[in-house]
């Protein structure tokens, strides 16, 4: 991004009354666009609070439909909680696999390098229905099916290619002579990956913590598949079980309530974090 | 491992001031290294085996096996679940639908996601809030996204129908995933909406790596906008054009939320998929992992053919 101010800067540029007159219409056009892909968060937010027949909002403005979340099932904040668990152990396990993997595949030389790295970028190349059938069984046998570490476990796996990747430029990134000067003053490679390369590389931990957030937060089929029993649903699976409630009869406004509690989350997320999601972007695109 | 573990970290290096102490004992240190390297790997390497390369061999036996999702394994059966899978009769109806909507989504997608790359390619104030905005839906999750398209879409509680009665587009409430066609476009924008930021961001990247100095220079040679974008921007930007064509392509194949609670694959399995077939065959009516696992391994080996014609040809267009 730091080469893309002045790129059209060296243009000769019209100016005063002439410049806005070809301007004006740039303006409403592109202003068009961004609301095209605003209006349907805003219209979600609004509707979700405003009143509508067939749902538990039906006069005047409030927060009726949320309430009909809360007495959904085991209750909303379960399922929140449920998302809260499964993302926040995804992201764990992602940033400490993937940061001593990184720093492996990055700084030391082994027999089977190589091959485990190719290995962990083809899990990209294979569906995830290809893999949830045989883990649907896989899990049973050593007792994680229907259970959240399990899920999470499984959408860790999904994470690896992209963190794996990820750190392993980030640490080939930093220079060597940090880490020698570590271990010269008597760090062993472990002390050095703590005290000194940890924050070398942190730019990169927080993207892949979260990406990995963002799509286990998010994932749809993995919880689908292997999680029946119905009060460790994670969020997104029980808001579409939801609309099916009422025979034939769907609540919107409880579906709209619903994807404003699923969005919110990530869309503040983003907002704060946009620096470093563009930045995952730009690493998968130079070397992809 | 074992063999040095007591030495691997504690044994400290040589003090500053000693380093010739080093060269005698350099090929204990880089065993040690090597130990440390797998030590690091270790846990990458257990989860790959553990959840990748045991489910794929597992899988694989599935495939050839009768294989219930409740009483489990019955022994081998090949090649009955493969023949079973594409005697099915929405088995040829899913693969048109699936390629069909794949080349309309990445036609449709790549296309939009260059233009609005275009536009927003100057980097000023008001480019970068378009940028934010364009990109925001692509902070949810497809499964989000597409809860609030079908309240969108909705008759009762969606905006558009009122609006084209009211403009008198249309005389009766517009139904958007009504019919086998209205089904697929409105499945479409929704995943322009959701993905078109993504994409552009990828283009944007490619975009800006462009310097200033060959756009200048077709200029003075009297090269009008559509030629340099023609002959100039396009080309340039080739290899990003492809990683996005084969990341749509893919993810378009696979299709499977957005279906899911968007048609539930109707009306009349008119947008059924691959992947929910599969998903049906596992876990709705007939509850068969067998055949489950039989087709997703076809379309595992599909995928495999079509990337390894996709890089060929990359590399080709390359050289």
């Amino acid at each position: 991004m730091a080469s893309t101010h002045s790129v059209r800067a060296a243009r000769p540029r019209s100016t005063g009354v002439a410049n806005l007159a070809v301007r004006t219409p740039y303006y409403v056009l592109t202003g068009a666009l961004a609301i095209i892909f605003l209006f349907p968060l805003f219209w979600a937010a609004i509707r979700s609070v405003s009143p509508q027949a067939g749902t538990a909002q039906v006069h005047g403005w409030g927060l009726g439909n949320y309430d009909t979340l809360t007495h959904y099932q085991a209750g909303i904040w379960q399922y929140v909680l449920n998302s809260f668990i499964v993302s926040g152990l995804t992201v764990v396990f992602t940033l400490a696999v993937s940061l001593l993997g990184g720093y492996a595949f990055a700084r030391f030389a082994f027999p089977g390098k190589n091959v485990l790295f190719m290995l962990t970028l083809a899990i990209l190349m294979v569906p995830y229905a290809t893999l949830l059938i045989p883990l649907y069984v896989l899990l049973d046998r050593i007792g994680l099916q229907n259970s959240l570490l399990g899920l999470s476990l499984v959408l860790t796996l999904f994470q690896l290619p992209f963190a794996t990747f990820m750190m392993r430029i980030s640490f080939e990134s930093v220079p060597k002579e940090l880490e020698e000067a570590a271990l010269v003053d008597g760090c062993g490679t472990l002390k050095a990956l703590v005290r000194v390369l940890v924050h070398a590389v942190r730019p990169g931990l927080v993207t892949v913590g979260l990406f990995a957030f963002l799509a286990a937060w998010n994932d749809f089929i993995t919880p689908l598949v292997l999680i029946s029993d119905s009060t460790k649903l994670p969020l997104p699976v029980a808001v579409a079980n939801l609309r099916a409630q009422v025979m034939g009869v769907i609540d919107y406004g409880a579906t709209e309530a619903g994807v404003v509690v699923l969005a919110l989350p990530c869309i503040v997320l983003f907002i704060l974090l946009q620096r470093q999601y563009v930045r995952g972007f730009m690493s998968g695109a130079l070397k992809g | 491992m074992s063999v040095q573990s007591p030495t691997t970290h504690s044994a400290s290096p040589s003090p500053p001031g000693t380093v010739s102490v080093l060269k005698p004992r350099r090929h204990g240190l880089s065993r040690r290294r090597r130990a440390a390297g797998w030590a690091y790997a270790a846990p990458t390497a257990a989860f790959v085996v553990v959840f990748f390369v045991l489910p794929l061999l597992l899988v694989t036996q599935m495939s050839v096996s009768d294989w219930g999702l409740f009483n489990g394994d019955q022994g081998l059966n090949a090649p009955h679940n493969f023949t079973a899978a594409v005697d099915q009769r929405l088995f040829w109806p899913a693969v048109r639908f699936t390629i069909e909507y794949t080349v309309v989504t990445t036609v449709i997608l790549i296309g939009c996601a260059l233009g609005l790359a275009l536009v927003v390619q100057e980097s000023t104030r008001w480019t970068g809030l378009l940028r934010t905005a364009i990109l925001v839906p692509s902070a949810l999750g497809l499964a989000s996204a597409s809860l609030l398209f079908y309240a969108l879409y909705s008759p009762d509680s969606g905006p558009f129908g009122q609006v084209m009665q009211d403009l008198g587009i249309s005389n009766g409430p517009v139904s958007f995933l009504g019919t086998p066609g209205h089904a697929l476009w409105s499945t479409v924008a929704l995943i322009v909406w959701r993905y078109a930021g993504f994409y552009m961001l990828l283009l944007l990247v490619a975009l800006q790596g462009i310097s200033a100095d060959v756009y200048e220079a077709a200029e003075i040679d009297g090269a009008g906008r559509w030629k340099r974008f023609r002959h100039i921007t396009l080309p340039l930007i080739r290899p990003s054009l492809a990683l996005c064509t084969i990341l749509c392509v893919t993810g378009s194949l696979l299709a499977f939320d957005q279906f899911y609670i968007l048609t539930k694959g109707g009306p009349d399995n008119s947008t059924l998929t691959i992947v929910q077939l599969v998903y049906n065959a596992a876990f709705q009516g007939r509850n068969d992992l067998g055949l489950a696992a039989a087709l997703s391994i076809t379309v595992l080996a599909a995928l495999l053919v079509l990337n390894i014609g996709q890089f060929r040809w990359l590399r080709g267009k390359e050289n």
